[in-house]
């Protein structure tokens, strides 16, 4: 008899216990935003696909040196590049210098594992992830991106 | 008041305006509230989402009304109907204060009781209707849950018909006027003499629970438990008949917590005396309605023979003992 009524006790108790911490959460701010019209700042250390990062001049920092291009498990990173001739002064005397410079940096995404290799083996510190997660589509085509027009475009 | 053909329309009108806005609005009620107990903000698109009901009621309607094929046509489209009509037709005996009323019964309180087996009997044809296996699962166990609910939730209200010694509603909420302390919540009542029944909370937790068992409601929504039985005995119904029974159950969650107010809460009557009115009645309900919706929210579907076992084991003995005392104490006292 004792049993059966520390039973009904007991089950109320923790009822009201459960009860109690519904009622407290329901006071709290929420933690979710409605998401199509507000988003959340991506953590720092968030992994979307690759950017190329710009210098003082808003022109890429890459050096073309194809580094990225090399250590992609994948295959996903092709870029191009050509030679421009240049002036610099040297010693008080003009001398004429060769670089490369980017011409395409194109990012295969339907391929790319965001293993990070790419990152870690840019010796200029010229690429970086992004922090871009809208990328659903029907078309593949859509995940093909030239990231020198990105650049371009965030510049502009 | 005259009981002419122009009132009645108008009561019968305003009863199914009243059920209907509840209805629509109650779901927009509970999933902003599931929404913030869960810390997310619910549907809140569009004037924090009162919208949301109109547009949920159009989709309803623009849907295509299937009859699938073996099933019994006449009780299919029957069941519906007889899920919502009880519940409307509920609404013209309570009394919102002391003036709006549609019409005082002098059985108002066994009127509503006979209405709520109805539930019973809507879910159980629906459930055998749709000759769907899971249908009939879940029919048999709303029927079975329903008839173990009825018995505690009966002799309860016996005890307070026998405290108040009417069965008329208006009658049963007067007679708690006058502050608190004369609600049949508490135990001590000085409304018609003094009398001492020390188990009246417990007759409140009684009821609050059948109730709550009564609508189907979550703990106790065992006809419909989603993830063994598809959505239970409306497995089968898309459209509006779909929506007659959701409208059906917040009709009889609004029932549920006015029953509760004007037999344990004073109905109308206000704590302290202070503007007494409709308000209070609204307010009393819609704080119950409130914490069905934070009960369902906060625990766990239970087991058919969980539930059972409270039914039989806990709650019809705890309410026998219950109208045992209060008979003694009605020749003490």
């Amino acid at each position: 008899m004792g049993a059966y009524f520390s039973e009904i006790f007991l089950g109320l108790k923790s009822l009201a216990i459960g009860l109690g911490i519904t009622f407290k959460e329901f006071f709290k701010p929420v933690v979710t935003v409605p998401y199509p019209f507000e988003t959340i700042k991506m953590s720092e250390r968030y992994r979307g696909h690759i950017e190329l990062i710009e210098d003082e001049d808003g022109k890429p920092k890459c050096v073309a040196c194809g580094m990225c291009q090399r250590a992609c498990p994948s295959g996903c990173i092709s870029l191009a590049s050509k030679s421009v001739a240049y002036e610099v002064e040297v010693k008080g005397e003009m001398k004429t210098k060769k670089k490369k410079v980017l011409t395409k940096y194109d990012l295969n995404f339907t391929t790319c594992s965001l293993c990070g290799q790419c990152v870690e083996s840019c010796g200029f510190g010229a690429v970086t992830f992004s922090k871009e997660y809208n990328l659903a589509s029907f078309n593949k085509e859509d995940f093909h991106f030239d990231l020198l027009k990105r650049l371009e475009e965030r510049n502009s | 008041m005259d009981l002419t053909i122009f009132n009645a329309v108008i009561a019968v009108v305003i009863a199914i305006a009243f059920a209907a806005a509840n209805a629509a609005y109650l779901v927009l009620a509970e999933r902003r509230g599931a929404g913030r107990i869960q810390r997310r903000p619910g549907p809140n698109v569009n004037l924090f989402g009162l919208l949301q009901p109109p547009a949920d009621g159009i989709k309803l309607m623009t849907k295509q009304l299937m009859i699938p094929g073996g099933a019994d046509k006449a009780l299919f489209m029957v069941a519906p109907v007889l899920a919502m009509a009880p519940a409307i037709m509920s609404f013209v005996t309570i009394p919102f204060s002391n003036t709006i009323v549609a019409h005082s019964m002098n059985v108002g309180v066994l009127m509503i009781f006979a209405f709520a087996s109805f539930g019973g009997m809507a879910i159980l044809l629906a459930g055998w209707g749709s000759r769907n296996k899971y249908g009939v699962m879940a029919a048999v166990r709303a029927v079975s849950q329903n008839i173990s609910y009825e018995v505690p939730m009966l002799i309860t209200v016996i005890t307070i018909v026998m405290m108040t010694g009417t069965m008329n509603l208006h009658e049963i909420a007067s007679l708690q006027s006058g502050g608190f302390w004369n609600w049949n919540i508490f135990p001590v009542s000085m409304s018609d003499g003094f009398m001492l029944q020390p188990l009246m909370p417990i007759s409140f937790l009684i009821f609050f629970i059948c109730s709550l068992a009564e609508t189907n409601r979550a703990p106790f929504d065992l006809g419909e438990a989603e993830s063994e039985l598809v959505a239970g005995f409306h497995t089968e119904y898309g459209s509006m008949g779909f929506g007659l029974f959701f409208m059906g159950e917040y009709a009889n969650i609004v029932i549920g917590a006015s029953l509760i107010t004007i037999l344990f809460l004073g109905g109308w009557g206000c704590p302290f005396g202070l503007y007494p009115g409709v308000w209070w009645f609204l307010l009393k309900i819609y704080l119950l309605i409130f914490s069905f919706i934070w009960i369902r929210w906060t625990f766990p579907r239970t087991t058919i023979y969980g539930l059972l076992n409270l039914s039989w084991k806990i709650l019809i003995p705890i309410s026998l003992f219950n109208l045992l005392l209060t008979a003694g104490l009605l020749k003490v006292f």
